[in-house]
């Protein structure tokens, strides 16, 4: 049962940490972006691991988070120096910097016990015995659930603290410049935050469960509010229910734990997206009757 | 580089490498083709979505079928991959969530779904699973003769097809409207492309995998688009590009057997687009940049030569030599880009170094009454035709006065029926010498 708890934890962290980031992404169309970011880390982690020569989290977040940032610039850069459209300078990108990766691993493959798989799919289910023990010995339980919930905590305060500044150069940009805020710089923090979020996350979820919650939870939210602050309130929510539901579906179809969380996540939008979809229209039946 | 590994390569004696480099070829030209298309569309992301998309029918014909039929698994890939893409199509349009969202969340569920086959496949225990780790990471070099038959013949297809329907795309890309008014079926043209993207991606997947494949169809296309406006060019040149690539991949892990295929492909893919998007004539970034100064140049030149005419006009006198501190007193200038561009202007033969300054030659006169001509016959259109105030006139025609052709000037003097004076009551100077 213990098990249980820390990989729901585990999960809602995630996804409360990704949902309230991916908000901010989906109102300004840069999903992708995060799609991007943690595909891009790849190499950032290889060359950590050959530098470091070891597989602790720090040079690991370290080297992951320069690669993430790399992404977003040069996404940026293409974007505005060369006139690329987004999502075509996006794909290129990452892409690329992915290739690299694997280009790396398999170069160094003697050096590197890095699992391929392990990058997509993640381990949420070795969270519980990764621990961590102090010097005297005292467990204090498992250590990505001290990462998440510190990056999570960052996160929330970055949001808290920049809330005008987000929802300003989200929503009208030019509005925001002229008050003198600076869309670059918000555009930048927030995708370091997102960087910081997705290197610390897919270790124990993985790139595909990263996704998942950056962009189902909020598009899920989006599709029942128009309020900003009501978005972030049911995407938080949304995120722990699906933590919890994933892990007892996985537990009973004995399958992928990040597989069931992204499954959740599809059928929670399935469920809001079907029963939203004909709200618009004022009476169903009306239509239907010929015309005159 | 081994001289001779590039010979033995070359050469295509060995069969191996003939299959992988004829798939590779295939593959990755008649995805680049598709790809320009959806480049066209803003579509360009949509392959990643398919390609992770492909992953639950994967497995679905694995489980059924419970053998490694390399012709089920790409009907299962094509059927939830179509699927994948219909699902993003009736997401936007249904609701306002945006195209990009809509992607990022078929994409990870579909693929979500996949994971969840996955380890149930993985948990029966059958040996003939590990086939299915090449759909995902993709494993080109593994290509033998009979699946390479069925990628050679997806590849026709899809080469087939764009051929035909060519002109039905191009207008479809660039103006729905429009196809629709000409009598295109554009929503039985839109299924079709649909189709053959999901194609492409199912076709080249085993050769780069899951993540990779999105560049087989972005990453051509987009390097194509710098080389030219034409669409028939641009598809030839992705279609060339991608080719290329899938040549230098197959080479390279040949040359340095450790070395993936796929993720090499995608690597010279990317150095080609990298290169495009930087010195690509015309669109690269830094032609545009040589432009751009060379314009910055151009203005400063004919400034400074406005400056000499200008202080001619004061005392009648346009061929006096002008000091440096004259010169800079008359208009706001650094001195460092003022000496430069003197120096400039002297090696064009527009000015001439004297004993106390430099002094216009007949040519530069010439250069400089035209522009500050331009300059008065601009504010007097704007005076008398836009009705905007004698003294708002200044700063636009400062702008335009280096862009006006010699048609337009000809244009402006006849509307204005060849006017000698400006809204400053300054006369408007007539070519000539000195």
């Amino acid at each position: 049962m213990i098990i249980a708890f820390w990989i729901i934890l585990t999960g809602a962290l995630v996804a409360v940490t990704c949902g309230m980031l991916g908000c901010f992404l989906i109102l300004r169309k840069m999903s992708m972006v995060g799609d991007a970011i943690s595909h891009a880390v790849l190499p950032g982690i290889v060359i950590a691991f050959l530098l470091s020569g070891s597989r602790d989290t720090l040079p690991m977040l370290l080297g992951a988070g320069a690669t993430g940032l790399i992404a977003t610039f040069l996404i940026e850069y293409f974007h505005r120096r060369a006139n690329l459209q987004t999502d075509a300078s996006i794909g290129v990108t990452f892409t690329f910097l992915f290739a690299v990766g694997i280009i790396l691993i398999s170069g160094f493959a003697g050096e590197i016990d890095l699992d391929l798989d392990c990058v997509l799919y993640g381990e949420i289910a070795y969270v519980p015995i990764d621990l961590w023990v102090t010097a005297d010995g005292t467990v204090m339980g498992p250590r990505p659930v001290y990462i998440l919930s510190a990056v999570l905590l960052i996160v929330a305060l970055f949001i808290k603290l920049g809330y005008k500044e987000l929802q300003l150069t989200s929503f009208d940009p030019a509005f925001a410049s002229a008050l003198g805020i600076s869309t670059a710089l918000w555009h930048y923090l927030l995708m370091a935050a997102v960087s910081l979020t997705t290197v610390s996350s897919f270790e124990s979820v993985g790139a595909i469960l990263v996704i998942a919650f950056l962009i189902g939870p909020p598009a899920t939210a989006y599709l029942m509010t128009h309020d900003l602050k009501q978005m972030l309130a049911i995407t938080a929510v949304l995120g722990i229910f699906i933590a919890f539901t994933g892990y007892w579906l996985a537990y009973w179809l004995n399958a992928s734990i990040a597989g069931c969380m992204a499954a959740v996540t599809g059928l929670c939008f399935t469920a809001a997206f079907l029963s939203l979809r004909r709200i618009p229209k004022p009476s169903p039946t009306a239509s239907e009757e010929p015309i005159g | 580089m081994d001289m001779q590994a590039l010979l033995d390569f070359f050469s295509f004696a060995d069969p191996n490498v003939r299959y992988v480099v004829l798939g590779n070829v295939l593959l990755s030209a008649s995805a680049a083709m598709v790809g320009a298309f959806t480049l066209l569309q803003k579509k360009a992301l949509v392959g990643d979505a398919v390609s992770h998309a492909v992953l639950p029918g994967v497995c679905a014909a694995f489980l059924f079928s419970g053998s490694k039929s390399i012709a089920l698994m790409l009907i299962g890939a094509f059927a939830t991959g179509w699927l994948a893409l219909v699902a993003i199509d009736y997401i936007t349009a249904q609701s306002k969530i945006k195209k990009d969202a809509a992607i990022g969340l078929v994409l990870s569920v579909f693929f979500g779904v996949g994971m969840v086959m996955m380890t149930n496949i993985q948990q029966s225990g059958n040996a003939a699973q590990s086939g299915l780790d090449h759909f995902i990471f993709g494993k080109a070099a593994t290509l033998i003769g009979s699946d390479l038959l069925i990628f050679a013949i997806l590849s026709l297809v899809l080469l087939v097809t764009v051929s035909l329907f060519f002109k039905a795309f191009v207008v479809l890309s660039f103006d729905r409207a429009y196809a629709q008014a000409l009598g295109y079926p554009v929503r039985r043209l839109d299924l079709l492309l649909t189709s053959l993207t999901v194609l492409a991606v199912v076709t080249g997947i085993t050769a780069v995998g899951v993540v990779l494949m999105a560049a087989m169809l972005v990453t051509p296309a987009a390097a194509a688009r710098y080389w030219t406006d034409n669409i028939r060019r641009m598809v030839a040149i992705a279609a060339a590009f991608g080719a290329f690539a899938g040549v230098a991949g197959a080479y390279i892990s040949y040359a340095a057997p450790a070395m993936p295929t796929g993720p090499w492909m995608v690597v010279v893919s990317s150095l080609i687009a990298f290169g495009s998007f930087f010195f690509a004539p015309k669109k690269g970034i830094v032609p545009r940049q040589y432009m751009q100064w060379k314009n910055r140049r151009v203005i400063t030149d004919e400034n400074t030569l406005k400056m000499f005419y200008h202080l001619g006009e004061r005392n009648s006198h346009f061929g006096t030599a002008r000091e440096l501190k004259e010169l800079i007193n008359s208009r706001e200038v650094a001195e460092p880009l003022l000496r430069a561009t003197l120096r400039r202007l002297v090696a064009k033969g527009m000015l001439e170094r004297h004993a106390n300054g430099w002094r216009l030659t007949d040519e530069g006169y010439r250069k400089a009454a035209r522009v500050v001509r331009l300059h008065r016959l601009w504010e007097l259109y704007l005076a008398r035709y836009m009705d905007i105030a004698a003294d708002h006139v200044h700063d636009d025609a400062e702008t335009i006065e280096h862009i006006i052709t010699p048609e337009i000037e000809q244009e402006l003097e006849h509307q204005l029926g060849y006017p000698d004076k400006d809204p400053h009551d300054t006369r408007i100077p007539k070519g000539g010498a000195l």
